[in-house]
């Protein structure tokens, strides 16, 4: 048992970082969100990393690393609110030619989500991936017929509504579209875990710097407990979060469904408290559109709905714990 | 990173648990929770057959008597203690766990010699004199006054939350040697045999009705100066330096148990009728059921991070407090989920009708125990706050 990162996985998730920082600062980011915005040079840069075929086997083009190192990457991508649909291309690498070396720009809709038919970055897409009980299916985006919302919620994450199902072709049956679901679930996860802690240095940083009374407003226990609170929550997000990454690729250590499930409310939990929290720590500034940390929170509220509600997931976790 | 045992855990694993099944086997019915002498004779039954089986001070360092065991072993061997429901370390915990390292890290050769195996076999019992009535989260202001006299300390104070005092040999106690200077710096960490005269103990009654804890008073005990552990005014550091020891393993006994109880309450709501149905049937009481359990996987998980950071050589600050925090917390909302489920059935202490309904009335109220003792959770996030996330000081 060793549920800490290697020096290796250490370093991979500092490469991550720096390259978030240095090519998706949040002016990037926030461009990305206009409809032409979506910038294919930096997203072959990302692929170019390995970042969607990180745990792909090497004879499929892949980095043939586990899907814990997926997962640490997604939580890399997730503090720094890595734009476009980097779960649908990691979910697709290896499968969707084309899609690990960045040429070809994947979305994707689990039609298990009730609602609208929503879907994030379709507009920016070549080919839409539809995932039902029954299996996965693909359709190149040109021949999918949609509304773009004209204010979606996330500034940062465009999303169209689908005038009606497309008929798609099979890439994969039920098993494929369960493995899918898992995966996708966590590696959303993970982007939440991340985004808590994103969120949490935002408000720390600002929380040293902005003064009143005379002093540093985080020198205040009100705010103390208020931060610390979110370091803690992300701690335990990151804990549900890694355990079930390995959880994933050793099945014999415990239930995947329960530990997807439990980081989806971990994770979550401390994505959308966390932000809260920094968009509160900000005051008034907290409250305008120029300040970053409302994109955290409304970041958070598109990838707690990604494969399964907060709800779904708490009744998972009820029921394998219920029927041991 | 991994979750499955290497070979060599899942060695030690086997041979742990084929140990326990004859071991748990042979130990008689437990005594009642307030029959101090019954307990300590039970404690010191379990503690002489861990002894003799090699597993007592199972992360002590084998140079002084323990197995030196890896801290992943430790978790193991704890996991599976409980699984085999074995006795916990009960009235040896104080030893076990702090007096005992302390004295490995600190003490005279001739205090090792004294203490270290009374320890290990059951025979000695320890318990804890820190905190004070005007002492709590500010420990470092303790006023419990030691002067040297001739070969012995004359101390006079008031000690307060003392585990276990009516049962134990020992104290561990800190004492001011210099009240003039800055509190941290007067402080000095010493060895009371619990037989001197002019110690008064009284049973400190907690609010789930527990008689482990006691108050001393101290009317010029005459303790040897031979009993100071460390050097004279360092004991602050001496009481810190189990810190560095912990490596990840301390709560999970406490964990184990909060899971078990866990696991008692979804069988309550799911065999509980309520208005014509299950309890088990209603949205926000199984929801809510999977965010605990959702939180319980996390703290096992966290855990195990920490044990993996403690292989390591240590704990990353702040990992110690978030997850006594988070632990508390989550100890709490089981609590109260478990007053919804019981209903009126929380009138009793003591279960009603076959179900563990005072184990988990008992359940929320030891919750506090979690949220207060060791440091209150709001002590944890200030720690959290200043030492990990670099805020500055209040003053």
């Amino acid at each position: 048992m060793d549920l800490q990162p290697t020096d290796d996985q250490a370093a991979l998730v500092e490469m991550i970082t720096t390259f978030a920082a240095d090519r998706f600062p949040i002016e990037t980011v926030r461009s990305f969100g206009n409809s032409d915005g979506f910038a294919r040079t930096l997203w072959g840069e990302l692929a170019a990393l390995g970042t969607f075929g990180i745990s792909v086997s090497e004879d499929l083009g892949g980095v043939g690393l586990n899907f814990i190192d997926a997962v640490l990457v997604h939580e890399a991508l997730g503090a720094a609110l890595c734009p476009g649909p980097i779960v649908a291309a990691t979910l697709a690498a290896g499968l969707v030619n084309g899609v690990i070396d960045g040429s070809v720009v994947p979305c994707i809709i689990d039609l298990g989500s009730d609602g609208p038919l929503a879907v994030e970055n379709f507009r920016s897409s070549d080919v839409l991936l539809v995932v039902d009980d029954a299996g996965v299916g693909i359709i190149e985006s040109d021949n999918v017929s949609g509304t773009d919302v004209v204010h979606p919620t996330d500034p940062t994450t465009p999303i169209t509504i689908l005038a009606s199902l497309p008929k798609t072709k099979s890439i994969g049956d039920a098993e494929l579209a369960k493995r899918w679901r898992q995966r996708g679930s966590l590696l959303a996860s993970a982007q939440l875990s991340g985004n808590s802690s994103g969120s949490t240095s935002l408000a720390v940083e600002y929380a040293k710097e902005r003064e009143q009374f005379g002093r540093p407003i985080g020198s205040f226990q009100g705010l103390k407990h208020l931060l610390a609170d979110s370091w803690i929550r992300t701690e335990v997000a990151r804990s549900s979060v890694w355990a079930a990454g390995v959880t994933i690729d050793e099945p014999e250590v415990g239930s995947i469904d329960r530990a997807v499930a439990g980081s989806r409310l971990t994770a979550a939990r401390a994505a959308t408290e966390n932000a809260k929290t920094c968009v509160q720590v900000h005051g008034g500034m907290g409250f305008t559109w120029e300040v970053d940390a409302h994109l955290f929170l409304k970041r958070a509220w598109v990838l707690e709905t990604q494969f399964g509600s907060i709800d779904d997931a708490a009744e998972v976790v009820a029921h394998l714990y219920a029927d041991r | 990173m991994h979750l499955r045992d290497s070979d060599s855990d899942a060695d030690f694993r086997s041979e742990v648990r084929e140990w326990l099944r004859s071991a748990v086997a042979s130990m008689p019915t437990p005594p009642s929770p307030d029959d101090w002498p019954g307990r300590r004779s039970y404690d010191a039954q379990w503690q002489r057959m861990l002894f003799d089986a090699g597993y007592a001070g199972i992360n002590w360092p084998a140079e002084h008597g323990g197995r030196g065991a890896t801290p992943t072993e430790h978790l193991i061997f704890l996991e599976e203690s409980a699984a085999a429901k074995a006795p916990d370390v009960g009235v040896g915990f104080v030893g076990q766990m702090h007096a005992g390292p302390t004295i490995i890290a600190e003490g005279t050769n001739a205090q090792k010699a004294h203490h270290l195996r009374g320890i290990l076999t059951g025979d000695h019992v320890w318990c804890q004199g820190f905190s004070e009535p005007g002492s709590g989260s500010d420990l470092a202001s303790l006023r419990t006054r030691a002067f040297r006299d001739g070969d012995d300390y004359v101390v006079s104070g008031q000690k307060i939350w003392t585990s276990h005092a009516v049962a134990a040999d020992y104290c561990e106690m800190l004492v001011r040697t210099d009240p003039n200077e800055p509190k941290h710096k007067g402080i000095s960490w010493l060895i009371m045999p619990m037989n001197l005269p002019c110690i008064d103990v009284r049973p400190l009654v907690t609010v789930h009705g527990s008689t482990e804890f006691a108050e001393l008073f101290l009317d010029e005990v005459r303790v040897p100066v031979a009993n100071l552990v460390g050097a004279e005014n360092d004991g602050w550091r001496v009481a810190n330096v189990t810190l560095s020891f912990e490596r990840g393993t301390g709560f999970v006994g406490e964990l184990l148990d909060t899971t078990n109880v866990f696991q008692e309450l979804i069988e309550m709501a799911k065999s509980t009728i309520r208005t014509g149905r299950a309890i088990w049937a209603d949205d926000s009481i199984r929801r809510e059921v999977g965010i605990i359990g959702a939180d319980l996987d996390a703290l096992w998980a966290f855990t195990k991070r920490n044990v993996s950071q403690g292989a390591r050589g240590g704990l990353a600050m702040g990992s110690g407090s978030g997850f006594k925090v988070a632990f508390a917390t989550t100890q709490h909302r089981l609590g109260d989920l478990a007053l919804r489920v019981l209903d009126r059935a929380s009138l009793s202490m003591d279960d009603l009708g076959g179900q563990p309904t005072g184990v988990l009335v008992h359940s929320k109220l030891h919750a506090f125990a979690i949220s207060l003792g060791g440091g209150t959770t709001q002590i944890q996030q200030n720690i959290i706050a200043e030492r990990v996330l670099g805020l500055p000081r209040e003053r």
